[in-house]
């Protein structure tokens, strides 16, 4: 094995170039594990800590550009207001020491079906920036899972950043789990309004073989939404929403659950966090 | 590879370290200090918490080649000059310890709270903070009162 240390961003994509098989560790959180239950060997570590930039993020136009070495301990710390949902799911990753270490870019690079980050960047619409020597890619966060454990990088692309739109309306996370940490999701949810294009949108975690949205519950639901009057929510178009998330879903029985409780709990979950951000919106307070 | 880092303040280098080999690794086997424990290896019990930059990490979630050069300040690093610190006196006054295996990694997190939280903190942000550590004897309750101990002595010298 071999381990690449590049200083610069320059140096880190001429290192994937000429080593596309080596992998990127910047928190270890993923990469570590595997190797230390020897359940897969890297040809190389390519360790992006000393490449500072990666460690910023910027407010661009509406957009927040997250670079991807910013920890979820900064992301909670620093950009709760702005991306609230990421911020909620954030807060639910591993333990204070994992979030220390653990990046949302690391979520993408690993697109573990059960990552914490991917249901409300799904909801937000974030964008991944993927570099390498050949150029700059921007892929839209819907086509970047392909498969259990499987992504849209080209074998000599590393990812940059995240650019995620700023929150213009309420935003929830919910995940079940067996406790409050640790916890690998058994599945979750993520919704977002976008009141000013009048649009709702979803984000579903381990409950299929990658993260997806529920493209028919958001429309179903931004119809059926007083946007402009904002009256309460209709419990009936509530239950409707939770159901036509559940029916997004393709979950499998595995340890963590089974995929008729995953079923269950995405609908409650989906039904939940829409009562929750309706209530913020209409200015109700909590449900 | 070798690998230099700055240990408890001092200089060390680990000489033959294999690429994918952990912090915890170089620190217990190499380098003499097997403060910090070896448990899980996947991040989920905290038993091998040290601090990196002033940052408490899970030791074996670091590639060793990612300490190069960097501060490492382990349970071995936080007594000076024979005198426990005040949360390690605080876990022996409590009776914080049985079998003293998730000790270590227990005091180094509860140091970082301490440090970084004005006052006593409250038992919610207390039992946040060591969430990440597992007590298998479950003696939760003893570690508990250990903290609240360590930041009042602290914060009301």
């Amino acid at each position: 094995m071999d381990f690449l240390r590049p200083v610069t961003w320059e140096q880190a994509l001429a290192y994937k170039a000429e080593r596309p098989e080596a992998t990127p560790i910047q928190g270890g959180t993923d990469v570590m594990v595997e190797i230390n239950l020897d359940k897969g060997r890297p040809a190389a570590l390519l360790d992006l800590n000393p490449v500072a930039e990666l460690t910023r993020w910027s407010a661009e136009g509406t957009e927040i550009r997250v670079g991807s070495g910013v920890t979820y301990t900064r992301l909670i710390a620093e950009l709760g207001p702005l991306l609230p949902g990421l911020a909620q799911a954030s807060r639910t990753v591993g333990s204070p020491q994992i979030r220390n270490r653990g990046t949302v870019a690391g979520n993408l690079g690993a697109a573990s079906p059960a990552g914490d980050a991917h249901p409300p960047l799904l909801a937000s619409g974030a964008i991944v920036e993927a570099e390498s020597v050949r150029g700059t890619r921007i892929i839209p966060i819907a086509e970047f899972y392909t498969g259990v454990k499987r992504n849209a990088l080209r074998p000599d692309e590393l990812i940059r950043a995240v650019r995620i739109p700023a929150a213009t309306g309420p935003q929830y996370f919910s995940k079940i789990g067996t406790r409050n940490a640790m916890v690998i999701a058994v599945c979750s949810f993520a919704v977002a309004l976008h009141p000013g294009e009048r649009r709702v949108g979803t984000g579903i975690g381990s409950a299929a073989p990658t993260p997806r949205r529920a493209p028919e519950a958001e429309e179903f639901v931004a119809a059926e939404l007083d946007w402009e009057g904002r009256s309460p929510l209709d419990p009936e178009a509530a239950r409707r929403f939770g159901e036509l998330v559940a029916g997004a879903a393709a979950p499998i029985d595995d340890v963590r659950g089974r995929a008729d409780y995953r079923l269950h709990s995405l609908a409650v979950m989906a039904r939940r966090t829409l009562g929750w951000a309706w209530n913020d919106y209409t200015g109700r307070g909590p449900a | 590879m070798r690998v230099n880092i700055s240990v408890n303040g001092e200089s060390m280098a680990a000489d033959d370290v294999w690429e994918g080999e952990s912090l915890l690794y170089v620190l217990r086997e190499r380098l003499g200090l097997p403060g910090a424990k070896n448990a899980c290896e996947q991040g989920e019990c905290g038993s091998c918490t040290v601090y990196l930059d002033g940052t408490p990490v899970c030791a074996c979630l670091v590639a060793a080649g990612q300490a190069e050069g960097r501060d490492v300040i382990t349970v071995e690093g936080l007594a000076s000059g024979g005198e426990l610190d005040e949360v390690q006196r605080s876990f022996v006054e409590a009776g914080a310890v049985q079998c003293g295996f998730c000790t270590p990694g227990l005091i180094v997190q509860a140091h970082s709270l301490i440090e970084s939280t004005p006052g006593v903190p409250a038992d919610a942000e207390i039992r946040e903070a060591l969430a990440g550590n597992l007590c298998r004897c479950t003696g939760y309750e003893k570690i508990l009162d250990a903290v609240r101990l360590a930041a009042a002595r602290k914060h009301q010298p």
